[in-house]
């Protein structure tokens, strides 16, 4: 493994010259918090940022994202043919985006790259995109990700990972793709391999160490779906919810959209849209009948999706990488660690 | 406060043991610091986990709606305000409630609080008029007048309106030299500035529909942005769309808001959605008099007509 | 691989009313580009999204057979924005079909087997591709036994009127339809309700034999009872369901009954798997 010193004096020189080959998105603060967004110009990822309402989810999956498009015009020749939207996929690269992000973004990979269907808008984003992660030294306190298979310190998902040491970044190159983004800051310093990583383990074990929240999950494969969803439980859990989808945009995993069309004039376009099945809409049928129309079918649904529906259905653990987002954005605190932990523990009472 | 949460533990305990009412609803103690949830007791046992403390700010009327049952609900100055306009618009009936008021100084501004530090907060405690914050590295104590919500510092009528009992002595309401100073700042932009404004207060609205889904008020079975079938406005965030939501929800408010503040308590980005409802609050005032929810025998101004209405149109 | 929400462009080559009230009409398809028929391939059973550009996409059964060459079928029940639209729409109109989509009856399984088909109101669309498919010679000797229950409000009601009538008239199928109720004297077929049908009519069950069901929830309520009395076990009666559909793919995630997706691991599963699952649809 390769591992790159870059000292911070070099840092800003080095990501401008990214950009002559990298579209650039990280951490930014504006009135409204911390926001992983597009780096227009001169700016710079704030690498001091410690917390972010939004993941980097969007970076590939736009909360709005135009599909398809078609001229109504009839005297065009081409008239009600839908066409793919024109989507810039030249290299982007995501700097300073958290482990647990990145692990998300695979997580996400196993909805939108299957054996069947490529969804081709997030895949070509996937392709196109360079993961540069940032360690976690002092992890906050909502977040839970060492229970979640990834930590501080996660490397699943991303291509190059980042460790602040104060004055300088050691950078641990993961793969090929955070080779090139690398040599296209000329970030060019090799430090010692073993030493390097040396490093990284204290500063993994000493971040791991300050991670003072913790879920269990262990016992949730062994339940079975129904007995799970027909648990007594589920009305305590939803009573204070409102419904709204804090949680579901939030969250780095969620990923169901909504299609819709948009006319303007002679144009159409077919766009996809972040949608959450915390709304009644999300399954109300053309007739009016609602197979989840009630809050407490729709925030069980939340949960079983995230917490035994995704682990039966792909065997990679649950759907939660630990970031702790919904748990802190959600007005009324419903906090997916309890409910875990409510899941977790049931045992069903013949 | 912990006289507060004692006393509500005990008003909602006698009630549900006295089976005066089927359920009672307050905050109980969240698993985050500045955290309270909603909470539901249907035995005096599970009253025993109501808290009262500066982050009750979420609105409990929310869960008042089209109840059934008889309840108990614990209640703010600005919450009483609401149940009064939830009782004028037949969502509620007075007899089925019980309600125990909290005469209230002001609840805390999670992002004011958050403001003084440059970590995410680890602990949280009160003790008196002030708020002893820690987080990993620092520790601060800050007096609450400093980090009063918004809605909070301008707020007349702390003391609630209606109620059967009070969890304290009723506080002192507040002198306001100009109560909407905020709005007036708005009012007098050119209109350039009052579209950059609008429009940067916008820039980051995700359309999670919490402002919404936290206000009382907003009941209506199919929200104008949910309907299909025409579909009024576009679910994306094209700016225009993201506008017509916030424009029309605001005055699908006008003259029954009593600016609980609930709506900006709830939004995960922290945009300041009063902005509009306080406009639409200060012209109730001047033109009709008006402040909602203080009289469940008053019609709200805009679904009276009066033959002195100040509008020809009208007449 | 293509861009599995792309459409393929069709042009409304001719369009049906279906039923008296007007409410259902057929649409027959033909492909712009004759080698996306052949991309078009699908089964009976399967589904595809009707897509209008500037309208939206709507998830509707094939009602055409695959032994149905030049052109696909649907009929459309008028209820939402895009079927309303649909039904304004005009012979020679161009719009798009993404499919086909999901699974199919279990054709494999059901060869050397007795067939029983129950269908009520306005989903027999999948259940005609199917007798169809059956009934061709080519095919017609893998299968046992057809039964097929079909019953509608009233006659005008019925879909394919003309096709249920000629079918009747033949000996390789056994057709038992009906209607709720009706003032014609004529009436030459049965009234009552689909349940009270299938009780006094389907064969009763054995090992080799296999009931589809597709219908109103109401309907597929009230006849599980019916095919148990007659020995059906679970993994015999075969159903389709139906849930609000975005992609159709498997991907946007609103059309779950517990991890399994109507869209993608449907829209037919035996109530030996539903039974397994929430029942949410």
């Amino acid at each position: 493994m390769k591992f790159i010193t870059i000292d911070k004096k070099d840092w800003a020189k080095g990501i401008e010259k990214s950009r002559k080959t990298y579209q650039l998105f990280g951490p930014v603060k504006d009135e409204n918090g911390f926001l992983i967004k597009s780096l227009e110009h001169d700016i710079l990822p704030d690498m001091d940022y410690y917390d972010s309402v939004m993941s980097a989810k969007s970076i590939l999956f736009p909360q709005t994202e135009k599909m398809l498009c078609a001229t109504l015009d009839e005297s065009k020749k081409d008239h009600h043919i839908m066409k793919k939207a024109e989507i810039d996929y030249s290299p982007r690269a995501v700097v300073g985006i958290r482990p647990y992000d990145a692990k998300a973004i695979m997580l996400v990979n196993l909805n939108f790259d299957t054996d069947e269907y490529r969804d081709p808008y997030w895949c070509d984003a996937y392709e196109a995109t360079t993961f540069v992660g940032l360690g976690i030294n002092k992890p906050g306190p909502f977040d839970f990700s060492t229970s979640t298979g990834t930590g501080p310190f996660g490397e699943e998902g991303l291509d190059v990972l980042l460790a602040d040491l104060d004055d300088k970044y050691l950078a641990k190159v993961l793969t090929n793709k955070g080779e090139v983004f690398m040599n296209a800051c000329e970030f060019k310093t090799q430090a010692d391999e073993k030493e390097s990583q040396a490093l990284f383990d204290i500063l993994r074990k000493e971040a791991e160490k300050n991670i003072a929240s913790h879920i269990d999950t262990a016992k949730l494969k062994e339940k079975t779906i129904l007995e799970l969803h027909e648990a007594p439980f589920w009305d305590d859990i939803a009573f204070s919810c409102i419904n709204c989808g804090t949680c579901t945009y939030v969250c780095p995993t969620c990923w169901c959209f909504d299609i819709q069309d948009e006319v303007k004039q002679k144009d159409s376009v077919r766009l996809r849209i972040w949608d959450t099945c915390m709304s009644s809409l999300f399954t109300r049928h053309a007739t009016g009948h609602n197979p989840r129309e009630t809050k407490v079918q729709r925030v069980r649904q939340r949960f079983m999706h995230k917490l035994k529906y995704f682990l039966d259905k792909y065997d990679q653990g649950i759907m939660c990488v630990g970031c702790g987002r919904c748990v802190k954005s959600c007005p009324v605190n419903i906090d997916i660690r309890e409910v875990c932990t409510t899941m977790n523990s049931y045992e069903k009472q013949d | 406060m912990d006289y507060y949460t004692e006393k509500i533990r005990e008003l909602s305990a006698a009630l549900l043991k006295d089976e005066k009412v089927d359920l009672v609803i307050g905050f109980k103690q969240g698993t985050i610091p500045m955290a309270t949830s909603p909470h539901v007791a249907r035995t005096p046992e599970q009253a025993q986990q109501f808290i009262w403390n500066n982050n009750c700010s979420i609105n409990l009327t929310n869960y008042l709606t089209n109840r059934k049952e008889k309840i108990g609900i614990i209640a703010k100055g600005c919450d009483c305000r609401n149940i009064v306009t939830h009782i004028i618009e037949n969502k509620i009936n007075r007899e089925q409630l019980h309600i125990i008021g909290v005469p209230c100084k002001g609840m805390i501004d999670k992002t004011k609080v958050a403001s003084f530090f440059n970590e995410e907060i680890t602990s949280y405690s009160e003790i008196d008029e002030s708020i002893v914050i820690k987080t990993l590295s620092d520790e601060k104590n800050i007096a609450k007048k400093d980090i009063l919500k918004a809605n909070c510092m301008t707020c007349l009528h702390r003391n609630p309106v209606i109620y059967d009992d009070l969890a304290a002595d009723l506080v002192e309401e507040q002198e306001i030299e100009d109560q909407f100073a905020d709005v007036r700042k708005i009012e007098e932009m050119t209109a350039d500035e009052k579209w950059n404004h609008f429009e940067n207060l916008l820039k980051n609205c995700i359309r999670c529909y919490a402002c919404r889904n936290a206000c009382p008020l907003c009941y209506c079975p199919t929200c104008f942005v949910d309907e299909s079938g025409p579909q009024w406005v576009g679910k994306g965030q094209d700016a225009t769309d993201v506008r017509t939501f916030h424009y029309l929800r605001a005055y699908h408010c006008a003259g029954r808001c009593t600016d609980c503040g609930a709506c900006v308590e709830a939004c995960p980005m922290d945009i300041n959605v009063r902005d509009f409802t306080r406009k639409l609050n200060k012209d109730s005032f001047e033109m009709f008099g008006w402040e909602a929810g203080l009289d469940q025998n008053k019609r709200p101004p805009l679904d009276v007509y009066s033959p002195d209405d100040p509008d020809d149109f009208i007449k | 691989m293509e861009n599995p929400y792309l459409p393929y462009p069709v042009r409304i080559d001719d369009i049906e009313i279906a039923t008296e009230d007007k409410s259902l009409k057929t649409f027959k398809f033909v492909f712009l580009n004759p080698e996306d028929e052949d991309k078009f391939s699908y089964q009976a059973g399967q589904f595809a999204e009707l897509s209008i550009p500037g309208v939206g996409e709507i998830p509707i059964g094939i009602a055409s057979s695959p032994v149905e060459k030049g052109f696909v079928k649907f009929t459309v029940f008028k209820t939402g924005v895009v079927t309303a639209h649909l039904h304004n729409m005009k012979v020679g109109d161009i719009m798009g079909i993404r499919g086909p989509l999901g699974n199919w009856y279990p054709w494999d399984k059901l060869e050397n087997k007795n067939v029983v088909i129950i269908g009520g109101g306005f989903a027999f669309t999948t259940l005609r591709s199917s007798i169809i498919y059956m009934l061709d010679p080519a095919n017609r000797s893998k299968f046992k036994n057809i039964d097929v229950v079909y019953g509608a409000r009233s006659p005008g009601m019925l879909l394919y009127r003309e096709e249920l009538f000629e079918w009747e008239k033949r000996d390789d199928i056994n057709m038992h339809i009906t209607v709720d109720g009706t003032d014609d004297p004529d009436w030459k077929y049965h009234t009552g309700f689909v349940p009270t049908i299938v009780e006094q009519n389907a064969p009763k069950a054995d090992e080799d034999t296999y009931a589809i069901i597709c219908g109103p929830p109401i309907m597929i309520k009230f006849t599980q009872p019916s095919l148990t009395q007659l020995g059906y076990k679970e993994h015999q009666i075969i159903m389709s369901l139906e849930n609000r559909m975005k992609c159709g793919i498997g991907m946007c995630g609103r059309c779950n009954i517990g991890k399994e997706l109507v869209c993608k691991d449907g829209p037919v599963f035996t109530l030996e798997q539903i039974n397994q699952t929430p029942k949410e649809y």
